[in-house]
Formats: C-alpha cells, structure tokens, sequence
C-alpha cells in the first residue's frame, strides 16, 4: 500500500464517521425527550410511577415562538375511540412555568374527534408535555420543544 | 363588546363532530405583574370553562395562569340533536359569565 492509499482510506474513514453522526443527529432529540421528561416535577407526580405510551397524540407548538404572552397549540389524538376506549381528560405541563399545570381539559362523554387548540403563555424556551387518560386508563403523551424569544410573565410593567 | 365571540357551523351532520371556536374577552391575570404604581396586581384567571350540549357536559376545561389573556378554545362536539350549545365560565375573583348559540342537525 503506497502512501497515498493510506491517506485516501484515512479520509474515507472520516467521512464515513461523520456521516454517521449526521445520520444519528435527528434521533437523538426524540430519545432525549423521553428520558428528560420526569424533569417536570408536576408531571412526574401525575403520572406516579405510571408511564404513558408516547404515541397517538400530536402536540403542536411552533419550534420557535417570538412572544411567550400567545403561542398557538394544539393538542390531537388520533381515534377511533367508539365503541372502544375514548378520552376522558387531557392535562397540559410545562417545564418552565411558574405553575407548570397550565391546563386541564375533561370530556365526560366519548368524542369522536379529540382536537383542542387554544393560546398558551411560555416562560422562556422549555419543553411542554401534553398526556392524555383514556377511559380505560391508558395515557398516551406527546412532548413539543419550544424556543421563546420573549417570556411571558417578563414584561417588566 | 360582549364578553364572548363563538362560532360553530351553520348546520352540522347527524352524528358527526363539528367544529366549535370560543373566544372570552378576559386579562387572565397571572399575579407576577404590577400596575404603575407598583402594587402587584393579584392572580385572576379564568379557571373553569364548561360547555354543554342541550343540557349534557362535553368539555370542562379548567385553565391556569398558563393560558393566553382572551383565551381562545377551539375543539369537537358530535352533532346528536338540533338544540342549543350553552358556555359558562367562572374567573377566580367569581365572576361568571356565560354564552349560548343553536345548533342545527341536518
């Protein structure tokens, strides 16, 4: 092997290492979501000891939002739920607020259709995770990640 | 200005969801600001939010301080009968206040 060859291999192995930390780059928000999530304590003490299932539900917030005071969200969970399991509560957390249970919403009857939006307030970039109780009393959850430029509750007024 | 703004389909399918939009004129006041003269001005928010379908509960949502001033709730009923969906909502200081609209099943 000439000398040449060694270095055309050393680049070949470079590129090779960097691909694959391009390739693993997009996995790694996902499964640190999971494991960073018992960082919220009110969160943790709903589900007590449970652990919901991180499928079947969206959590929409934008990735980045310019004023924490209205940020648009948007819970879905995908049916169908009749006649099977249907849900019964939704509850909102987030990581960063001074009161980290932002909202609750209850549906004592079954709905064909789970889709809620409403206009949340963040205090600073944080992660907000929506968990949703079924009838049988499953949970399924969903986490959004959101980067505030300006907080709410920070308005200095 | 009244206290509310609500929009629902002007006619809606027999035993399919439709689609409910509610707007609450309301500070949600979280209690972390002050007025100019410095005195904090206490936490008032909405908290409880209920809708009812021809007398029967579908959503009771209960809100905290995490919610945007005018909250804004957008979500799904299942059309059963033609009749009258009624909102009422209570803030903290005990203010209530309350909305109602028809709904038509074709």
């Amino acid at each position: 092997m000439t000398r040449d060859d060694t270095r055309r291999w050393r680049v070949r192995r470079r590129l090779l290492q960097c691909g694959g930390a391009l390739v693993l780059v997009p996995w790694l928000p996902a499964g640190a979501a999971e494991r960073d999530i018992v960082d919220i304590p009110a969160f943790a003490t709903f589900l007590a000891g449970r652990s919901p299932r991180w499928e079947r539900m969206r959590l929409d917030l934008p990735s980045l939002a310019d004023n924490g005071q209205a940020v648009p969200m948007k819970i879905v969970v995908e049916g169908p739920f009749a006649p099977g399991p249907y849900v019964r509560a939704i509850r909102l957390f987030s990581q960063r607020n001074p009161v980290p249970e932002m909202a609750t919403f209850e549906f004592p009857v079954a709905v064909e259709r789970i889709e809620v939006e409403s206009r949340v307030r963040l205090a600073g970039t944080q992660r907000v995770v929506a968990v949703a109780t079924m009838s049988d009393d499953r949970l399924y959850a969903a986490a959004a990640d959101v980067v505030v430029t300006i907080d709410a509750c920070m308005d200095g007024t | 200005m009244p206290d509310a703004r609500v929009n629902v389909p002007a006619e809606v399918a027999r035993g399919k969801p439709f689609e409910v939009r509610i707007l609450i004129r309301h500070p949600m006041e979280t209690g972390y600001r002050t007025d100019e003269s410095g005195k904090p001005i206490p936490r008032n928010v909405l908290a409880t939010f209920t809708c009812r379908y021809n007398g029967e509960t579908v959503l009771v949502a209960r809100l905290g301080p995490g919610i945007a001033a005018n909250p804004y709730l957008r979500f799904f009923v299942t059309a059963r009968e033609s009749g009258q969906l009624t909102f009422e909502w209570v803030d903290e200081a005990g203010v209530r206040g309350d909305e109602r609209v028809a709904v038509t099943v074709v």
